[in-house]
């Protein structure tokens, strides 16, 4: 069996490459703190009960007057940074994750009809990629929050704070998706297997789904990937400006906002301590996306 | 003047190393032809890449020593390798599409690489190059070097990248398939100019070639490779008139011969080499399927005509008309029922848009269609359930294309079953996948392995195993052999004649190459720019074809001579 | 050549009418216009009045015209929050966005593509690869962190430069420059250097991918085979090569330049577009938002199609047709 796992290109790539397998556990070790954090968190920083003030701004444990109890210290509402940390890039990630699943239906479904039909549909999609293109992902984001800000009444767009973010992330990421999913159903669709199919007679909704999709699933897997990157630092970014997530549930880019305020002050931990999470974060997975760009890119190596 | 003794070149990758060539020895003279001929997997390319001094990063020379002259060429710094690479020997690449730089004139890419190697003025340079260009062929050289490289067609280009392998004098030049990827008339044309600077220029060439017919038009000398070894080597005249070596032999006996039709090729066993060996109960259930299905009687007639097929071009300029390509122009034809119609011609003939239009995957702006009388609706009037879709198969020409490498094998095999409803049992359908596999000279375990474990010619059995699978009458095979090598070529033909003569399929057999064609075909076909040139029985065409453009056709294909054969 | 270039215009005539629309759309069905220029004590009649006389109840097609056309003008309406003309706004600030993005945009290029060449043709050296590795944490830091850090390196620890706003501007007609102070590039530097930051490792990324592919092509192969000397075969075979689909990216990137130029002023405090874009969108102040949309797919656009057409002039297959 792993004599057999081995002789798998990409598993014996993945075990020369320590890069990779670093990028894997960082990745791995994240993304399970986030999803179990209700479980492994100190407190629950949502609880207004669960800290007070007189445990405010508490450096980490290993610095003077820090504390056991809160290993990476405490904000100045005495809220255990851990946890907060924890819960936010539960946040983080799964505004991520969603927005990426939406972007990548999306932006599939569009791109493998675009390149299958071709003609007239291909162009409006195409089209609509262009003007997409001329309004950056960050741009599309804000004026998305923009509008919902002034469609909505004030109350229900603090509710939905997290389906509009990350709607607004996935119309911004669809794109990339689309394209890319476009160009590659060209290239397939000038090889003989998808002719004989099509001669057989077979139902264009069949030749896209089973025939085609399997073939273009490595380079969308690239794009996934970085694009899983790309909304985590969106996400972020959003939320840094003011217009993602408010300070009572915050993401990692809110903390890194908040941590702002004490850029000039003594408590570096409360900016940076998230700043480098979110960075180790989006290092991991972009590292493994690079590792899974040159597999699928032999030349490249 | 060069000489290789004893060359061994090793790669390595992660499962370990494997001789790409081993212990090879050979030697080129001044003005001499020395062809490397041999199938993929021989090593040519890779002797040829280490006389460079050019092996990819992964491939070693371990052994051997190479001599230009006085010069060891082993022995020589990296910076040394260079100054001698234009200098002494040069290289010619398969593919003039793909071998100039698009955004330089031929002029600066001349000039550049004559300067490089030489001490003269830029417009003694340009002379030269004017002169070459002349000399090699192209007329009018003094305006037209100017150009950049898309301006020229084809067979032009391959004669600018030969005069650029040739402007620094070199005393031996590689030629790694120079023709393959040419027609057979600019190919003659090639070939004679090689030829032709040879003797005059004394330039020693060493030919890379998987054909043999190149080999005997215009090698002195051969040297025939099999798996990075050395099988057999000396005069062309010798080696393939009175080959010694079994491995020559059988490569001998699988080139299609212009001169007759055989019934099947002979396939003498190479030692080492397992035969397939066909199960042949498990393939009775498939032959006793396919037969209850169609019957004994032959396949149905098909009658084209006035077929015309236009491409849309680009507009020329803003509002001016649009150029469009008319790849078939008013072609009519008859396949007569259980007959193999042959197809040939050039690239861009418009044989494989015929196939096309026939599988409904290319829409004729005129014409009309038969199938055994009833009207066969064209693409866009195809219905996805029409009858026909089953009655009309197609064999592709790439292998490596016409499979989904995602799908297993006997998936592959089921669809037409499940399609057409042929087998609504799934374990029937598996059972019937399998059977087909044998008949097809494969395995039955083949069906549980995907298309990327299977050669070639593995795969283009699995192709045909496929199209029979949906009981077709008439089978399209379009180039289905040129892929391959030519010993995997003769097997295949061989499958393909005896499933033909078995169920009686009317076949159109579509193939560039006339040698192959004169083995299957009762009929042939000829198509110029999209144009029917000729029709008739083959064997009276190939004893004497009506039109010239035929004759020429005829004329200028490679062929090794009758007296030169072992057969 | 022509009938290229006139495609490609039209379909950034297309493009710059789906933006419009949708900048006229966020106009129209985004918030009452009417509500946000009256008070509550302007009555009903007061209300239609005004609603007549600004033509809102024309139909859709019409005002969208009218938008378009008043866009086509230079007329771009008031600021719900300001109550100034917006185009004047946008005026004051775009010199100091496009100085920003400018700059940053050089210092992409200037860095990014002699090191993309150089990882390129050395892929395995050490220098290489700490290159590949900064770059890879380069994609990977948000530039809002990067803003933070060198405000933090140079502005806190080190005080060596300004951390916020414009110092040091000299007015040259309406246009307020950076350029010509040294205190004006000291205030220039921290951002640009954000800006560009990630559109160099981009830059350097893409170029490296495209250098390493046109080298394995055959015209280089055949290069190498014939003795042209390495300096040529690099600098005069692969650089042009490498070039032709690098141009076209990066005419896109300076989308994301213009994108990313929002988060480098929110942090710098740069008086630029992107502030302001900023402020109306965290006022709901529509009429400013929608014609922030159409100026910068207007530069977009614009510098898209300046691309294409560069793209023919370095490309002999897109400018000489006729063949022998």
């Amino acid at each position: 069996m792993l004599t057999r796992l081995m002789r798998n290109e990409g598993v014996w790539l993945f075990t020369r490459s320590p890069a990779a397998i670093l990028a894997a556990i960082a990745t791995l070790a994240i993304v399970a703190g986030a999803a179990f954090a209700p479980w492994i968190a100190p407190t629950n920083p949502y609880d207004l009960a669960s800290f007070s003030l007189i445990d405010g701004l508490l450096p980490p444990a290993w610095e003077d007057g820090g504390s056991p109890r809160f290993l990476l210290g405490t904000d100045d509402q005495g809220r255990d940074m851990l946890s907060s940390i924890l819960y936010g890039a539960r946040l983080s990630l799964s505004i991520a994750a969603m927005a990426m699943a939406v972007a990548l239906l999306l932006g599939v479904g569009l791109g493998l009809a675009a390149g299958y039909l071709g003609g007239r549909f291909d162009a409006i999609v195409m089209r609509i990629a262009d003007v997409q293109l001329a309004l950056p992902a960050i741009l599309t984001a804000l004026l998305i929050d923009g509008i919902s800000r002034g469609i909505l009444p004030r109350e229900m767009h603090d509710d939905l704070r997290v389906t509009v973010i990350t709607l607004a992330i996935a119309l911004s990421l669809w794109v990339n998706f689309a394209r890319t999913a476009r160009a590659s159903v060209f290239v397939e669709r000038s090889k003989d297997y998808v002719s004989a199919a099509i001669m057989m007679g077979q139902h264009p909704l069949r030749i896209m789904l089973r025939h085609i999709l399997p073939n273009i699933v490595g380079p969308l897997l690239v794009i996934a990937t970085v694009d899983l990157a790309s909304a985590i630092l969106l996400e972020a970014t959003l939320s840094f400006l003011g217009v993602g997530l408010p300070a009572d549930s915050p993401s990692l880019g809110t903390l890194i906002r908040i941590g702002m305020q004490y850029l000039l002050s003594g408590e570096w931990w409360i900016l940076w301590i998230p700043t480098v999470f979110l960075v180790v974060l989006v290092v991991a997975i972009n590292l493994l996306g690079d590792f899974l760009r040159d597999l699928f890119n032999p030349g490249m190596r | 003047m060069l000489a290789v003794e004893g060359l061994s070149v090793q790669f390595t990758d992660r499962f370990g190393t494997n001789m790409a060539v081993e212990d090879v020895s050979l030697s080129v003279d001044r003005g001499e032809i020395h062809g490397l001929v041999g199938e993929s997997g021989a090593g040519k390319s890779t002797i040829g890449a280490a006389i460079m001094g050019l092996l990819p990063a992964a491939g070693q020379v371990t052994a051997g020593r190479m001599t230009l002259g006085e010069t060891d060429l082993r022995a020589l710094t990296p910076v040394a390798a260079h100054r001698l690479r234009g200098k002494r020997i040069s290289m010619i690449f398969q593919d003039p599409q793909t071998s100039l730089n698009p955004l330089m004139t031929v002029e600066a890419q001349l000039i550049e690489t004559i300067l490089a190697h030489e001490d003269i003025g830029v417009a003694a340079a340009r002379a030269r190059a004017v002169s070459l260009l002349e000399e090699i062929g192209i007329a009018n050289a003094k305006d037209r070097i100017r150009a950049y490289p898309h301006q020229f067609s084809g067979g032009m280009r391959q004669r600018v990248v030969i005069a650029l392998a040739l402007c620094s004098n070199p005393e031996l030049i590689i030629a790694d398939e120079p023709t393959t990827a040419l027609d057979v008339a600019v190919q003659a044309q090639v070939l004679d100019l090689i030829r032709r600077l040879a003797s005059t220029r004394g330039v020693g060439f060493i030919l890379i070639t998987h054909d043999i017919g190149v080999i005997a038009q215009v090698s002195d000398r051969v040297t025939v490779l099999r798996g990075g070894k050395v099988m057999e080597q000396g005069q062309t005249l010798r080696v393939l008139g009175q080959p010694e070596h079994p491995y020559t032999k059988a490569l001998m006996a699988a080139v299609p011969p212009l001169d007759r039709k055989l019934d099947r090729f002979h396939l003498p066993r190479i030692a080492g080499e397992a035969l397939p060996q066909a199960e042949t109960d498990t393939a009775r259930v498939a032959e006793d399927w396919l037969m209850a299905g169609t019957g004994s009687g032959p396949g149905p007639s098909l009658d084209l005509s006035g077929i015309t097929v236009r491409f849309r071009g680009e507009r020329r300029g803003l509002f001016g008309p649009r150029d469009d390509f008319v790849a078939l122009d008013d072609v009519s034809l008859s396949v007569r029922p259980g007959t193999v119609m042959g197809l040939v011609g050039e690239s861009g003939s418009g044989k494989s848009t015929l196939a096309k239009v026939i599988a409904a995957l290319v829409h004729p702006a005129e014409g009309e269609m038969r199938l055994d009388g009833a009207a066969l609706p064209p693409m866009r009037a195809r219905r996805r359930a029409d009858p026909s879709r089953r009655l009309v198969q197609m064999v592709f020409q790439d292998p490596y294309s016409s499979l989904n490498s995602r799908h297993r094998v006997l998936d592959v095999l089921s669809e037409p079953l499940w399609l057409y409803g042929l087998e609504p049992d799934a374990r029937r359908r598996a059972r019937l996948a399998r059977a087909m596999l044998a008949l097809v000279g494969l395995d039955a375990s083949a069906a549980d392995r995907y298309p990327h474990q299977f050669s070639g010619g593995q795969r283009q059995r699995i192709a045909v195993a496929r199209a029979l699978l949906s009981r077709p009458g008439l089978l399209l095979c379009d180039e289905p052999t040129s892929a391959l090598d030519v010993s995997i070529q003769a097997q295949i033909l061989n499958l393909l004649k005896d499933l033909q003569a078995r169920f009686g399929l009317t076949t159109l057999f579509i193939s560039h190459n006339l040698a192959v064609v004169r083995q299957m075909s009762d009929d042939i076909a000829v198509l110029k720019e999209g144009r029917l040139i000729e029709t008739g029985p083959s064997e009276a065409f190939f004893a004497g074809p009506d039109a010239a453009y035929s004759r020429d056709l005829l004329a200028q294909t490679p062929t090794v001579r009758f007296d030169m054969r072992a057969v | 050549m022509v009938a290229f270039a006139v495609k490609r215009l039209i379909q950034s005539v297309f493009v710059m009418l789906a933006v419009a629309f949708l900048a006229f759309s966020l106009f129209a069905f985004v918030g009452d216009p009417i509500a946000q220029m009256t008070g509550v004590e302007t009555s009903l009649e007061d209300q239609d009045r005004l609603r007549e006389d600004l033509g809102l109840n024309d139909p859709f097609v019409v005002q969208f015209t009218r938008f378009t056309g008043d866009m086509l003008r230079g007329e771009f309406g008031y600021s719900f929050r300001t109550r100034e003309p917006i185009g004047a706004m946008i005026l004051s600030r775009l010199p100091a966005t496009l100085e920003l993005g400018t700059v940053a945009l050089l210092i992409s290029l200037i860095v990014g593509i002699p090191a993309g060449i150089y990882t390129a043709l050395r892929p395995r050296g050490v220098i290489s690869q700490s290159l590949l590795i900064g770059t890879l944490i380069g994609v990977s830091i948000p530039t809002f962190v990067i803003g933070i850090l060198l405000i933090f390196l140079f502005g806190v620890q080190l005080g060596w430069l300004p951390t916020y706003g414009r110092g040091g501007t000299v007015e040259i007609g309406w246009w307020r420059s950076s350029l010509f102070t040294a205190q004006g590039w000291r205030s220039l530097i921290l951002p640009a250097i954000t800006l560009g930051l990630f559109q160099l490792t981009l830059t350097m990324r893409l170029v490296r991918a495209q250098m390493m592919e046109v080298m394995r092509t055959d015209h280089i192969r055949f290069a190498i085979a014939r003795g042209v000397p390495w300096r040529s075969i690099r600098y005069r075979h692969a650089l042009p090569n490498t070039m032709i689909p690098v141009i076209t990216i990066i005419g896109l990137q300076f989308g994301g330049v213009i994108a990313f130029s929002i988060v480098t002023e929110s942090v710098f405090q740069w008086p630029g577009m992107g502030l302001l874009f900023l402020e109306s969108i965290r006022f709901v102040d529509i009429p400013v938002m929608s014609v922030y949309l159409v100026v910068i797919a207007f530069f977009f656009v614009v510098i898209n199609l300046a691309v294409d057409l560069l793209y023919v002039a370095i490309d002999p297959r897109l400018r000489v047709k006729e063949s022998f």
